[in-house]
């Protein structure tokens, strides 16, 4: 097999399961726990969908985006909700840089006469 | 926008889209056959549980041009239902027990004889559901009809493919969501959707795209809190119908590259207990020119009853009928698919 000149390719999402073939047990845990967390809960299978929305655009995977965009659509939520859902990861990603800026002014005061 | 039939599309011919939804590539190729899953589960032939809803299709002529509708209705289409037609409708159902009469289109209330067979049907003592788009009430000469239907009992289940108005314009159209909305109010004004009345309201939701529709129940409870915070409108219930990949929204699939995935998704969420419920079991469809069908979709794949049953209207004969082999293709996944669909949403 050929490799891929690109490094995404939309059809690997459907081979993720092949990931067993190299260590199932592994595998098995991971997609047993991984069923398990998006079951209906303390959470609706539904809220979790959104929640997975969001987090995909925070760690930029665009497998995990092209999946819960076709999830959160088929759980009946609007582009509005969906794209509220984008800028929370992007509030939180945003933030986490900006709050490190009272490190940086703690930094300027310790160094500062 | 014109329908497919009126610009000549090679889509609107029915053997090339059941040789599309079949054969368009290898992958779409290799797919399971809808007979093989049915065959799986002993369903094989698919028989009827008995006929009890009479749904007639009395013309493609619609006001509106949805890019997903699966009759390719319009204003350009000209199938109209005749009198003639309508009264051996009228004539098979004096005949018989069925007690739901389902009247679809197109805008079913563009025949012209529509008033006089609901009033005809009204008095068999049936029950009448007229399947609308909304807007075509916000007309002029329609718009003395949510009062003549409220007369006489009819339940009314309308198209609103989302709760919000991108979505909706986006199907059916620039406009159609705040028309929508002004004749829900009119329907809610004349008792419409109120529980107090017996006048039933239904709103139907469809995805707008490639993508299966969500749960039934959950959606809604979103549409009922959306509806009535936004526009103070109530409604009875919601179904939600999946998309059968044919006519325009096969078009769609096809110039979208969605068509392979659909199927795929189509096929892979057929579900056994949707199977057992699918409405072809308990209707039958009457097209505008009086062929029998199992359904609408099968009507508009011009696939006719089939196995030694009546396929004209002026041939009913209900026992036959009910003894029937339901005739199936590679669309009827979209029906099983899930949590199921037919006309009255969900099966599961």
């Amino acid at each position: 097999m050929t490799m891929e000149k690109t490094y995404y390719n939309p059809a690997d999402l459907k081979k993720f399961g092949n990931v067993g073939e190299f260590q199932k047990e592994l595998a098995d845990k991971f997609f047993d726990y991984y069923g398990t967390v998006f079951a209906d809960s303390a959470l609706s299978s539904r809220e979790k969908s959104l929640i997975a929305l969001a987090v995909a655009h925070a760690v930029q995977c665009p497998y995990c985006i092209d999946a819960y965009t076709e999830e959160s659509l088929e759980k009946g939520y609007s582009e509005e909700q969906m794209m509220e859902a984008v800028h929370v990861a992007t509030a939180i990603r945003g933030g986490a840089s900006l709050v490190h800026g009272v490190q940086m002014m703690n930094k300027v005061d310790k160094l500062s006469m | 926008m014109k329908s497919l039939i009126a610009q000549s599309h090679s889509l609107s011919d029915p053997d090339v889209q059941i040789d599309v939804i079949n054969n368009h590539n290898d992958k779409v190729k290799s797919l399971d056959k809808f007979e093989k899953k049915l065959d799986e589960i002993g369903l094989l032939p698919l028989k009827p549980t008995g006929i009890e809803i009479f749904q007639i299709n009395v013309g493609y002529m619609c006001n509106m041009t949805c890019k997903h509708c699966h009759v390719d209705a319009g204003p350009d289409r000209k199938e109209i239902m005749t009198k003639e037609t309508l009264q051996y409708c009228l004539d098979a159902l004096t005949d018989s027990d069925i007690q739901t009469v389902d009247l679809t289109g197109g805008a079913p209330e563009m025949n012209p004889y529509f008033r006089w067979f609901v009033d005809e049907v009204s008095k068999l003592g049936k029950h009448i559901i007229v399947r609308s788009n909304l807007t075509i009430l916000d007309t002029r000469k329609f718009e003395d009809l949510p009062q003549f239907m409220a007369d006489r009992g009819v339940e009314i289940t309308c198209s609103l493919p989302f709760y919000s108005k991108r979505r909706t314009d986006m199907q059916r159209g620039e406009g159609t969501y705040d028309k929508s909305m002004k004749v829900l109010k009119i329907l809610n004004e004349i008792g419409y959707g109120k529980e107090e009345t017996g006048l039933q309201l239904n709103l139907v939701y469809n995805p707008v795209g490639a993508f299966l529709p969500p749960d039934q129940e959950s959606l809604r409870e979103d549409y009922k809190e959306r509806l009535w915070n936004d526009h103070g409108i109530v409604f009875n219930d919601l179904f939600t119908i999946t998309n059968l990949p044919i006519s325009r929204y096969l078009h769609f699939l096809v110039m979208s590259d969605n068509l392979e995935e659909y199927m795929e998704k189509l096929i892979t969420s057929f579900n056994p207990s949707a199977a057992m419920g699918v409405m072809c079991r308990n209707t039958i469809s009457i097209g505008w020119d009086g062929s029998l069908y199992d359904c609408d979709f099968n009507q508009m794949l011009k696939i006719k009853t089939n196995h030694g049953a009546p396929n004209h209207i002026k041939n009913w004969d209900l026992k036959k009928l009910n003894s029937r082999e339901i005739v199936v293709n590679q669309h009827c996944f979209g029906c099983t698919a899930g949590a199921g669909s037919s006309c009255g949403g969900a099966v599961t």
